[in-house]
Formats: structure tokens, C-alpha cells, sequence
């Protein structure tokens, strides 16, 4: 259920998203998914791979300064209001999200979209909303389904 | 003396004078010096063109109207060109290295040297030092103040010598620990490397006998005695001087470790201005400048030190009544002036201490695009300070300028950038660039 996050510091100019996808590309790291969260000055690359340890080394040995987190994965039912239901479940359980973004799966299962989710207390969060009946996915099921 | 690590011994009682004997003294003091500073053509001249009639100076408010002396004059003196006694009463000579320029020499007669001692041998005992102790002494020992100046500050107090002088570190570290040293004098970066070298050798935080550490020589910082006091077990005390005033002795640490008591029997100080030349309020940094009371062979003036720190005149626990300076935060030669405010590096360096616990590499840049200056802080991300959530990274960003503005009073421009983005020089870091000045 949890996966892996890396984030990057990026400082806000022209060129500096390419070099951690170059860098990671040169050493055959695929990237599962990506979210960019920016300010007019900086921001931050969050990235899910498969082998984060290797991309962490290989990022930093770039210069990279770079931060590993987990998040969640949970199955959304794809159909008007499917995300709405989700969240009621983490309202009801008082889950605050810091943040979350989409999970690049492939669309053969149809009646799902996957989430990434992050929270302050990931296993925390994982008890609870495994009993409030949300679809968390395992990190091996999240990387078979996109072949990885 | 409960409220100290141990005893608070007075080496010598004329550190507890009232400050109104003090006064008196030092007025004596000062008409002599000026008199005896007449003698030296140098002096004697830069009197007559400030227009002070050497036998007139009755007061301590006197000394405002007194020349300065720089680096510079030394220098244009070189080299023994400002000697107040004659060649054969000189003692011992010694010299600052010359790295910016010509090497400087200054002179000591018999009694200055018996004054220089003793002068040491107040912050050494101020900082816990007994004639049963072993010192072992790893600064350099030659023209330089320090070996010398400590050697017999240490040998005053009856306490033995061990004099290592530098070089060769897994060497003194066992001498240190073969001969049992309880105290270690030398600079505080060698005394980092010490503990480093003797962490290699397997030898842990206070597994050395040391107990005291007495730094010098370059500016330090609390979180480096935090280090050292960590790292070798031991209680780390400043202590400041500079060779044109004396040598190590100008001022020390005590017991209660809040600022280095300046030897106001010995040396009248102001902290002034760089730019005006007026005196700051207490507390607030300005340069250093010292007058001798007490120099036979070379008195000096007004000496501008270039050194940045701030006086604090509270009372002190430990009963010395000598004020109290700051830790030297800075050179006034790296001051800028933005907006009409005097800035120093260190002021940016404190605020990012101030946020980060450690200061990462920062440049300060300065333009005048318009009208106004306008100052950018490039701060390096460290991967401790770095946070994948947005929030935490703006909180970051607004204390830091926070911080700055109040540590500065101006408003500067923070920028995050990446780490190893700003450029190093090869051993001293750059920390400003002003874009105003034509290159």
C-alpha cells in the first residue's frame, strides 16, 4: 500500500525540469508517474520509480537534493462522483491529504482510477482506511499493472 | 561559586576594580601613553595635524579628539619606525604573517613582556587553569603572537608547558594523551582537526584528558565550541588580541562565558562605526578600535582593528569588571552599504543560524536596478532542509526572510536555489557580489 515517493528540489529556471529525467533516462530508471508542484521561485518534482534506491543515488550523485517519502495508492471507481466517495471516507476519519496527484495506470481494468495520496501518518492511514472499505493497492500490484 | 563549572579564581585583583578606580586609572594611563606617543614622529605629526596638544589630554573624553592608527600606518613604518624607546631597550619582536601585503613588526620592551604575561595569565586562570596543569600548546611558535604570548602566560601561572607547536596531529595527540595534558591551547579550526585525528586513532569524546580548551587567533562561533566541547570532552573558552595591541590578552573569557572581558586596565576600547566613526549603542556590532595604556615600546592610538563585534557594559557574575565583547562576527572590510544601513555577511549568516540550526553556502547580491538597492540571498537547499510538501518549504522561505529583516532591519530578497549552484573559491567563500560597483 505504500509506495516509495522521491521529490526533488528544483530551482524555477529555464532547463531544470529535463536534468532529473535526463539523469534518470541515462541510467535506465523508468518513471511510473510525476507531479510538479511550483512557486514563482522553486519547485518541487515528486517522482514514483520502481527501484527508488537507485534513482535516489543516481539523482544525487547528479547534485540533486532529494527526498524520500511514502504515499498511499487506492483504487477511485471510475464514474461520476467515484473520487467524492473516496474522500468522504477520509473526512469521516479526519484524514488530512497534504497532497496527491494520478497514477499513469493503464486503462484495460476500466472501472478504476488509481490515486497516489500523501498524508502525515501513512500507516495510520492505512489501517483506517482499510476498515472504511477503500481500495488500497499494493506497490507490486501498482508496478505489474504498469508493466514495470 | 555554585553557579560555575568550578572555582572562579582572580588572577589579579586589578580585574575586579571598582569602575570608578578604573576610570581614574585609565586617565592617568591615557595622558602617559599620549605624552609618550608624542615622542614618535609618526605620532607626532598625526597629533599636530588633529590638532591635540599631546600634555593636554586630562580625560577619558579626550581620547575622541586622538588620531587613528591603521594597518597602513605599520606598514609605511616598516619596520621599526613607531618605537617609543630606544633600540636597546627592545625585548622581543614579533610580526603578523603579511599575508595581505608587507609584513608588520611590533615591539616589546622587558616590562611590556612582564605585562603581556600577565596578561595572559588572567583569561587563562579566568578559564580554569592551575599551576598543577599540563598545557599543551600547538600554536605556531615564531613571530606570530600566539605561541610565545601563551607560553608565558602558562609559565606566569606556574602551570608546566608542553610546547608542540604545530604539525604532525596524530603526534600531539599522543602527546596529549601520553603526558596527560589537562588543558589545550591553539586556534579553534586545529583544535577541530585534533579531535578528528584522535577519533581516528579510536579514541572518543573525552577519552583524551583534556579538560580545558583555551581557542584563539581566528574567528569561531558557538556552534563550533559546541563541537569541541562535544567532541574532546572538555570546556571551551575565546579569548582575543591582536599583535599590533599586544598579542592574545586584549580580552577573555571567564567563567560565566558571556562575552570576553576586555583588560580595561590595560586598553581603552571603542566599537565604533566603520562608516561615521561614532560610537554604536551597546550591543549593537561596530568595529573594534584600541588605544594601549600600559605600552613601553610601541603605544598605539586608536588602532582601527577591522574586527566586528559588539561591547556589553551589564555587570558580569564573575566579578571582573572589565566590559565585555562579543564574539568577532565579521570584518568591517566586508561591510556593505544598502539604503543608507551598514550590513555585515554575518548578519545574513546569523538570521540563516537562526533558521536552520547551521548555516548552509548563501551569496548576497547587490543591484540598483532603478532607483532603490535591492539585495537577493541566494540560499543553498540542504537535503535536511529540503520537504516535499509546498508548505513547509514557503514557511521555510518566509522565516528565513523574516529573519534576515530583523537580524538586518532591511528587506532582502530570499532565493532557494540548488546546492553546489553558487560558486566556490578555492579555500575562502565568496559571500557577496555588488553589481553597483563597476567592475
Amino acid at each position: 500500500m505504500k509506495i516509495r515517493q522521491l521529490s526533488l528540489f528544483l530551482e524555477n529556471r529555464p532547463g531544470q525540469l529535463r536534468v532529473p529525467f535526463k539523469v534518470l533516462g541515462e541510467a535506465g530508471i523508468d518513471v511510473l508517474t510525476m507531479s510538479l508542484a511550483d512557486t514563482q521561485q522553486f519547485g518541487i518534482l515528486r517522482l514514483v520509480v520502481k527501484d527508488w534506491e537507485r534513482a535516489k543515488k543516481v539523482l544525487e550523485a547528479a547534485g540533486s537534493v532529494v527526498n524520500i517519502t511514502d504515499v498511499i495508492a487506492l483504487d477511485v471507481p471510475d464514474r461520476p462522483g467515484g473520487l467524492a466517495g473516496v474522500l468522504e471516507s477520509f473526512d469521516e476519519l479526519g484524514l488530512g491529504i497534504e497532497y496527491m496527484y494520478a497514477f499513469a495506470a493503464s486503462r484495460e481494468r476500466g472501472s478504476h482510477a488509481t490515486l497516489l495520496v500523501r498524508l502525515e501518518d501513512p500507516d495510520a492511514a492505512i489501517r483506517q482506511l482499510g476498515s472504511a472499505g477503500v481500495k488500497l493497492v499494493p506497490a507490486d500490484e501498482l508496478f505489474k499493472r504498469v508493466g514495470a | 561559586m555554585g553557579a560555575f563549572p568550578y572555582e572562579n579564581r582572580v588572577w589579579d585583583p586589578a580585574e575586579l576594580l571598582p569602575r570608578a578606580e578604573l576610570v581614574a586609572l585609565q586617565t592617568a594611563r591615557l595622558a602617559e601613553t599620549v605624552r609618550r606617543a608624542a615622542t614618535i614622529p609618526f605620532y607626532r605629526d598625526a597629533l599636530g595635524r588633529a590638532g591635540v596638544d599631546a600634555g593636554a589630554i586630562r580625560s577619558l573624553d579626550g581620547l575622541r579628539r586622538l588620531p587613528f592608527t591603521h594597518k597602513d600606518d605599520l606598514r609605511a613604518n616598516y619596520p621599526l619606525g613607531m618605537l617609543a624607546v630606544p633600540r636597546a631597550q627592545i625585548a622581543r619582536i614579533h610580526g603578523s604573517s603579511g599575508t595581505t601585503g608587507r609584513p608588520t613588526f611590533v615591539a616589546y620592551t622587558k616590562g611590556d613582556l612582564e605585562t603581556w604575561s600577565g596578561l595572559v595569565a588572567r583569561f587563562l586562570v579566568a578559564g580554569g587553569l592551575r599551576s598543577d596543569h599540563f598545557v599543551h600548546v600547538a600554536f605556531g611558535y615564531g613571530l606570530f603572537t600566539g605561541g610565545f604570548g601563551l607560553h608565558y602566560g602558562i609559565e606566569r601561572v606556574g602551570a608546566a608547558v608542553v610546547p608542540a607547536a604545530g604539525g604532525n596531529t596524530p603526534r600531539q595527540v599522543m602527546l596529549i594523551r601520553d603526558l596527560g595534558a589537562e588543558v589545550l591551547v591553539c586556534t579553534p579550526s586545529y583544535a577541530l582537526h585534533i579531535a578528528e585525528v584522535a577519533r581516528e586513532q579510536g579514541l572518543g569524546p573525552g577519552e583524551l584528558p583534556l579538560r580545558f580548551g583555551h581557542f584563539g587567533g581566528e574567528p569561531w562561533t558557538e556552534e563550533m565550541r559546541i563541537e569541541l566541547e562535544r567532541q574532546l570532552g572538555i570546556l571551551a573558552f575565546n579569548n582575543y588580541g591582536l599583535s599590533e595591541v599586544i598579542g592574545p590578552g586584549v580580552a577573555g573569557e571567564c567563567a560565566a562565558r558571556k562575552g570576553m572581558h576586555v583588560q580595561e586596565d590595560h586598553f581603552l576600547v571603542e566599537c565604533l562605526d566603520p562608516v561615521t566613526l561614532e560610537p554604536v549603542r551597546d550591543g549593537e556590532v561596530g568595529e573594534l578600535v584600541f588605544t594601549s595604556l600600559t605600552k613601553e615600546a610601541l603605544p598605539i592610538l586608536r588602532y582601527r582593528t577591522r574586527d566586528l563585534a559588539s561591547l556589553d557594559r551589564s555587570p558580569c557574575p564573575c566579578g571582573r569588571t572589565g566590559v565585555r565583547m562579543g564574539r568577532v562576527v565579521g570584518r568591517s572590510d566586508d561591510m556593505f552599504i544598502v539604503r543608507g544601513v551598514n550590513v555585515f555577511p554575518s548578519q545574513v549568516e546569523e538570521a540563516l543560524l537562526r533558521v536552520e540550526g547551521t548555516a548552509p553556502h548563501y551569496l548576497i547580491e547587490i543591484s540598483r536596478p532603478g532607483a532603490l538597492d535591492e539585495v537577493v540571498v541566494k540560499v543553498e537547499i540542504r537535503p535536511g532542509d529540503f520537504s516535499d510538501e509546498m508548505r513547509h518549504m514557503i514557511a521555510l522561505h518566509e522565516r528565513i526572510d523574516r529573519e534576515i529583516h530583523a537580524v538586518t532591519g532591511i528587506r532582502m530578497r530570499v532565493e532557494l536555489v540548488a546546492p553546489g549552484s553558487i560558486e566556490r573559491s578555492a579555500g575562502k567563500a565568496r559571500r557577496v557580489v555588488d553589481h553597483r560597483k563597476p567592475a
